[in-house]
């Protein structure tokens, strides 16, 4: 699977959870390779491009998750 | 010119003899407007007795998850300086040594976008810079990582790691402290930056059991620098040593733990392979005793402080690995016990505490490693072992 369908499916899903849930890292590293069949490696590397876009944030709430930044 | 608080109870930390933070803010509120409120905040929450900082959020520099701590006053309209403090933790160096020439920078960065207070070196091991806004943080990052530095870790990530001074200036020393630390940098800097594990997680690599770091107490993992050899013994120097003052029965043979050390007023003698190198010993008679033989580390895991059943100290896991770069075998064990980890620790469970929730047969069995009589939890206090009155007698 291409690093851009990977990274969408991250966004889906954490898009999906707002308001619902907060996801750590390893949440959508265990879900999105499950579903994608990618490897988590594979998961972490679009995580990243996404968190260094600044598509995904890194927030902190007794834990660090990471979410949609809220819009300006 | 900073606003000036009256602070009678913060004004009792000052006296005694013992350097005060509340003289060191007031130096700072002479010339920056968020110490000053700082300090007025500061009162304000000793005299109602409750805290006015909030902490958490979502600041940050772009890309990464860690490295700053957002901060805010609950009373922004009375300390507006204040209303945003906002914590960065800067990758402090091995050991803590820096050259004068960075201090200064540093300094000037800290005046020109912060409040000029900083934490030298905040209990993690981090260079902590405190209280600016979240405008200044983009700024900040660009500053310090022009330079060649970079921010520490926060949440649940990988905290950044610290060691003793090592060989750089002990010769007590096992390993290279200051070596490991860097590699452990340098490996897992995306574990540093981006937080993906359930809690944090603290390595601290001390040369030798005198743990100057007190790793044990302090580290989710601990790497303390150990010796398989004998300890090697001059007795001319023991002698001095007597002569000196020292009482060696009383202040070193019935100190050792493992009561592996005789003395018969003439010659020190020791049964090495009942020794659990404690480094007692060899830290008082340090002209005559030394330690000898192949070195390593023994790797301990799971200290933290408020667990729900108290402070407790790291766990033995390893008794010795030899710790030479590339350092394979140990990463290759650290990333076994992540994946544990992972696998299954709950959200803000420390590896210790799941340890403790799953049984240590399950980790070792996790990790493909066996058990040794090493890996009890607290020596002499093995549960399955029950001295009998005869047994005491002896």
């Amino acid at each position: 699977m291409e690093k851009a369908e990977v990274a969408k499916k991250i966004y889906e899903l954490v898009e999906k959870s707002t308001g619902k849930k907060k996801l750590k890292s390893s949440d959508i590293q265990k879900t999105v390779s499950a579903e994608a069949g990618v490897t988590r490696d594979e998961v972490k590397d679009a995580l990243r491009d996404l968190v260094d876009e600044g598509k995904l944030i890194y927030t902190y709430f007794g834990g660090s998750f990471v979410e949609i930044p809220p819009k300006q | 010119m900073p606003k000036k608080y009256q602070t009678p109870l913060l004004d009792e930390l000052e006296k005694g003899p013992f350097p005060s933070f509340v003289t060191e803010i007031k130096k700072a509120a002479e010339k920056s407007d968020m110490a000053a409120d700082e300090l007025g905040q500061l009162e304000k929450s000793y005299r109602d007795r409750r805290g006015y900082g909030k902490h958490g959020g979502i600041v940050g520099v772009r890309g990464y998850g860690s490295g700053v701590i957002g901060r805010y006053s609950s009373l922004p309209e009375e300390f507006p300086n204040v209303a945003n403090f906002h914590t960065v933790r800067i990758n402090s160096t091995s050991a803590f040594f820096y050259t004068s020439k960075f201090l200064n920078e540093m300094c000037d960065i800290w005046d020109k976008y912060g409040s000029g207070l900083t934490n030298m070196h905040g209990s993690t091991g981090d260079l902590v810079l405190l209280g600016t806004n979240t405008e200044n943080l983009e700024t900040i990052f660009a500053e310090f990582s022009s330079r060649g530095w970079d921010l520490g870790g926060s949440g649940s990530a990988l905290r950044t790691p610290s060691c003793c001074v090592g060989p750089a200036r002990c010769e007590w020393a096992n390993i290279d402290t200051l070596a490991i630390n860097y590699a452990i940098t340098q490996e897992w800097q995306d574990e540093m930056h981006r937080p993906a594990f359930p809690y944090k997680f603290k390595f601290k690599t001390a040369g030798c059991a005198v743990d100057c770091i007190a790793s044990i107490a302090r580290a989710d993992c601990s790497i303390i620098g150990t010796w398989k050899g004998n300890i090697a013994v001059d007795q001319k120097e023991v002698a001095n040593y007597e002569k000196g003052g020292m009482n060696i029965q009383e202040e070193i043979v019935n100190m050792c733990p493992s009561k592996c050390m005789s003395y018969n007023g003439k010659e020190l003698s020791i049964k090495d392979a009942d020794c659990v190198r404690c480094m007692h010993c060899i830290a008082k008679m340090t002209k005559a005793l030394k330690a000898t033989g192949e070195k390593g580390a023994t790797i301990l895991i799971g200290a933290k402080a408020p667990f729900v059943i108290g402070a407790t100290l790291s766990w033995v896991i390893v008794p010795f690995i030899k710790m030479e770069p590339p350092y394979d075998e140990f990463k290759d064990l650290i990333r076994k016990m992540w994946e544990f980890w992972d696998e299954f620790g709950k959200n803000r469970e420390r590896i210790g505490e799941l340890i403790i929730r799953k049984g240590m047969r399950e980790f070792l069995e996790y990790l493909g490693l066996d058990p040794v009589p090493q890996h009890v939890k607290e020596p002499r206090r093995d549960p399955f072992f029950f001295w009998s009155e005869a047994d005491l007698a002896k």
